[in-house]
């Protein structure tokens, strides 16, 4: 049985409708990708995932248990972890603090030190800027302290909504570097990204989505060599 | 001007107001007279706070312009006998004042929303203050008596019957209603209702922020201030607590609120309902519960602005627009 | 010409005053920032509270700092009541109808007051002696409320920044989604944080009814004063909120002796005013 089971699910905006029948899985350790130009739905799919937005029908099945129409602060505490898109750390916080509320959930609360160190090795940049407003930190460590703070809740899934937004090239290739080093610890993961060449180093399959529906699915390796995605998103 | 249903009851009701005092009422007629008066009056004061509350300027304060008409003018009779009109004159030219020193800043400085409402808010308060602090002049909290003049009561503003307060209250709440509707036709209306959504975007576009702000302002504070004038005279007794003050300034925006502050007869609804209600209640429980006819009109207040939101007025004019069919699309 | 030994005295009852009006500013703004609503009616929460330290007190003979304690819990239920029954239908309603709301409280509070209890000053009294330091008299019991509003003040500044939910509660006003993303129901956060709004009610409240009679327009002799410290102190910043506090209590201390209560209100408000456009973001916006 999958980690995470999407299974025709429409969804949208009042009357606007962003998704439609979308079906997706994700396996145990895998890491997945999903791509598509701007305006896809990507970020709905994920916001739909974490219980931002219910999905209007189709069903969300996540460890055996459907989660659909569940709001988003259960939805986290079974084990999804949503990096959102623009990262939306809390900018008067510190560092600290912001990693302090991603342990908010009562299970991780009591492994918060131990979350803590772990979050530490992996982002040492962090550590050392403990005591600094969130706010004030440059594109890149934002964007390892919204990782961190997910990591923070002891997820079994991480959703990734572009992390890459907004970094400099050389900061892009870091943090996929970073998010690959997550991927080593044993954390399974869904990758929305618009840098698809990156991404499908990255992860083992790889969704396209267009306008509100998945248009391919494939490994990465096999969706990278296809014409249309090289010549559309790859920019080969 | 084309005869419409809606044109031809308003002339009906009109003349039905108009006609009211000569209805023989018995002994119950000083008393509707006066119920009526008020409503009036404080429908013209909610008329001059709507001025500015549709347009996003939510004053917690009118309580400052209404006790500066109010007490200049009683004040100013009751010291040197200057006529009310005269002294009204001055009392409202006082209220400009008071409203350009704070307006122009508020304005210049980008003071909106809950910082605009607080500043008021205190505005309001300090006028109260002064108003219990120089006690040798104003009898502090105790309030003072208009001095009743010997005779002439056209220069004095007395009168002790109260069919001429009719047709007085009748006339300002008419010449409310026409400087509500002349301002909603008026270009002006564009204008801060794109300040009313976002200040920068409309000054963006060429609005005059500053000047569209300040003249609305000192409109609504003068026209208070009239309200206040009117009101002293009628009562002949003014106190701190009733015409300035959080109290009072509350009870006017609630009146507008509940009514609907963005239609015509928005406010005169809503005054009149609250005006009804205390009335009411004043005298189903009349001295026997001190203070139950208040509870309950506060908590009839909670209830109504939490299960309608867009005022008594407003709701049922929503209602009927959806009950209505919608207009058939003409198709070639 | 005044003795200045007055104005001394004046000036320390001042800082006394300051620390209670702290508190109730300290709550109004934590609601503030938090839920971004201001409670018109939150001095009169402390009114009701007050009467309870009165009953608890005087009529059931409780000793004062149980009646005290007794307060606090009032204004826990209070802050949860208010918060259950008015503010939550109103979140995503318009300013005024936000403000209105509470304002129908203040009303509702104050008649039922009125009806319940009368218009009469009821105060607690306490036998405790004014202490003497170097000429100056300071009244015990304000010195006591002094000391104990410092006290809960560092209590809240440690409940915020140290503990979980407090934390929570500063995150929820900085981005409510990003909250529920960490598992946190802002709603939940929302309660919490007028439960403790309240509990700075009933703090202040008992510590006033040591100082004070309550009557039912107590609310709003101290509402007014207590929104314009939070105005100056900057809306949701809470150490601004804190040194106005102090700046407001010492205005209307002294201005109280030199000429009178009411003048000292007045030349406070008007300091407020001309405040607001010299610094409208507070008094401490520019560090920010
Ligand atoms: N809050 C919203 N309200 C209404 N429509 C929305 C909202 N958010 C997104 N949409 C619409 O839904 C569609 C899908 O948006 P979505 O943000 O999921 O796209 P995306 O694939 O993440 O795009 P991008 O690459 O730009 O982030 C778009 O047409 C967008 O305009
Ligand atoms: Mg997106």
């Amino acid at each position: 049985m999958s980690m995470l089971e999407l299974r025709t699910v429409t969804a949208g905006y009042g009357q606007f409708t962003a998704l439609w029948d979308v079906s997706l899985a994700v396996e145990r350790g895998e890491a997945v990708a999903v791509v598509g130009p701007n305006g896809a739905g990507k970020t709905t799919l994920l916001r739909v995932i974490s219980g931002v937005i219910p999905p209007r029908h189709g069903d969300l099945v996540f460890e055996g248990a459907s989660l659909a129409g569940r709001p988003a602060h259960e939805v986290v505490a079974h084990g999804i972890a949503h990096v959102p898109e623009g990262r939306r750390l809390f900018p008067k916080l510190t560092v600290a603090e912001n990693l302090k509320m991603g342990a908010f959930l009562p299970r991780a609360r009591k492994a918060y030190r131990e979350s803590l160190e772990r979050v530490s090795a992996l982002f040492p940049a962090l550590a050392e800027r403990q005591k600094q407003r969130a706010g004030s930190l440059s594109g890149g460590e934002q964007q390892m302290l919204a990782i961190g703070r997910a990591l923070m809740s002891r997820p079994q899934l991480i959703l990734f909504d572009e992390p890459s937004m907004g970094l400099a090239p050389v900061m892009v290739l870091r943090l996929f570097d970073l998010i690959r080093r997550v991927r080593e610890e044993g954390y399974t993961m869904l990758i929305v990204e618009q840098n698809v060449r990156q991404v499908l180093k990255l992860v083992d399959r790889a969704y396209l989505l267009e306008v509100g529906r998945v248009r391919m699915e494939g490994r990465a390796a096999e969706l990278s060599e296809q014409d249309f995605v090289r010549k559309a998103y790859v920019g080969l | 001007m084309t005869v419409t249903p809606a044109r031809a009851a308003g002339a009906v009701l009109l003349a039905l107001i108009a006609l009211a005092p000569l209805v023989p009422m018995a002994g119950m007629k000083q008393y509707v007279l006066h119920v009526v008066i008020q409503i009036f009056v404080w429908s013209f004061i909610g008329q001059a706070w709507s001025l500015m509350g549709r347009f996003g300027l939510v004053s917690l304060g009118h309580g400052a312009f209404l006790g500066v008409g109010a007490y200049a003018v009683v004040l100013l009779w009751n010291f040197y006998g200057l006529t009310p009109w005269v002294g009204g004159a001055a009392a409202i030219a006082l209220s400009v004042v008071v409203a350009l020193v704070v307006a122009y800043p508020c304005s210049r400085f980008g003071i909106i929303g809950h910082y605009f409402a607080l500043v008021t808010l205190a505005v309001g308060e300090v006028v109260r203050l002064l108003i219990i602090a120089e006690r040798d002049w104003t009898g502090g909290s105790l309030g003072v008596t208009l001095k009743a003049a010997s005779d002439a009561s056209l220069v004095a503003m007395q009168y002790a019957d109260k069919r001429v307060w009719y047709y007085a209250g009748l006339g300002l709440w008419l010449f409310g209603l026409w400087v509500w509707a002349r301002l909603d036709r008026s270009m002006a209306r564009a204008a801060m209702e794109a300040i009313g959504e976002d200040e920068t975007a409309a000054a963006c576009v060429g609005v005059r922020v500053t000047r569209f702000k300040l003249r609305i302002t000192v409109l609504s504070a003068a026209l208070t201030a009239l309200g206040g004038i009117a009101y002293a005279q009628y009562i002949t007794y003014v106190n701190p607590e009733t015409l300035a003050g959080i109290g009072v300034s509350l009870r006017i925006v609630f009146a507008v609120v509940l009514g609907g502050m963005y239609s015509l007869l928005g406010p005169t609804v809503g005054t009149a309902l609250t005006i009804a209600l205390s009335e009411w209640l004043r005298i189903v429980f009349g001295v026997k519960f001190i203070g139950m006819a208040e509870t309950i009109y506060g908590l009839l207040l909670v209830i109504f602005i939490i299960f309608l939101p867009a005022g008594i007025y407003g709701s049922l004019a929503a209602l009927v627009r959806r009950r209505r069919p919608a207009p058939v699309p003409a198709t070639a | 010409m005044i003795d200045p030994i007055f104005l001394v005295e004046a000036a320390v009852n001042g800082i006394m005053l300051g620390g209670v009006l702290a508190l109730l500013a300290l709550g109004l703004n934590l609601i503030f920032g938090v839920l971004d609503i201001v409670w018109i009616a939150y001095v009169d929460l402390v009114m009701v509270a007050m009467y309870a330290v009165y009953f608890l007190v005087m009529v059931y003979g409780w000793p004062i700092w149980l009646g005290g304690l007794g307060g606090v819990v009032v204004g826990v239920a209070l802050g949860i009541l208010v918060h259950l029954l008015i503010i939550t239908p109103i979140l995503d309603s318009p300013p005024v109808n936000q403000l209105l709301a509470t304002g129908g409280l203040l009303f509702f509070l104050q008649s039922i007051a009125t009806f319940l209890w009368s218009t009469d000053h009821k105060s607690v009294r306490v036998s405790l002696p004014s202490i003497e330091l170097g000429g100056i008299f300071v009244s015990y019991p304000r010195l006591i409320a002094f000391v104990l509003s410092i006290l809960v003040m560092v209590g809240l500044y440690l409940f915020l920044t140290r503990t979980f939910i407090g934390t929570a509660i500063r995150a929820v006003s900085q981005d409510r989604g990003a909250m529920a993303l960490m598992g946190a129901s802002p709603q939940k956060i929302y309660v919490v944080t007028s439960a403790v709004g309240g509990a700075m009610a009933g703090v202040a409240a008992a510590l006033l009814s040591i100082q004070y009679s309550v009557h039912p327009y107590f609310g709003a002799a101290f509402g007014p004063i207590t929104f314009m410290i939070c105005v100056l102190g900057g809306l949701g910043n809470m150490v601004g909120a804190f040194i106005a506090s102090f700046v407001m209590s010492e205005i209307i201390a002294i201005g109280g002796v030199v000429w009178s209560t009411e003048m000292g209100y007045v030349i406070a408000f008007a300091l407020f005013i001309v405040m607001m456009f010299a610094r409208p973001g507070g008094i401490l916006a520019k560090r920010q």
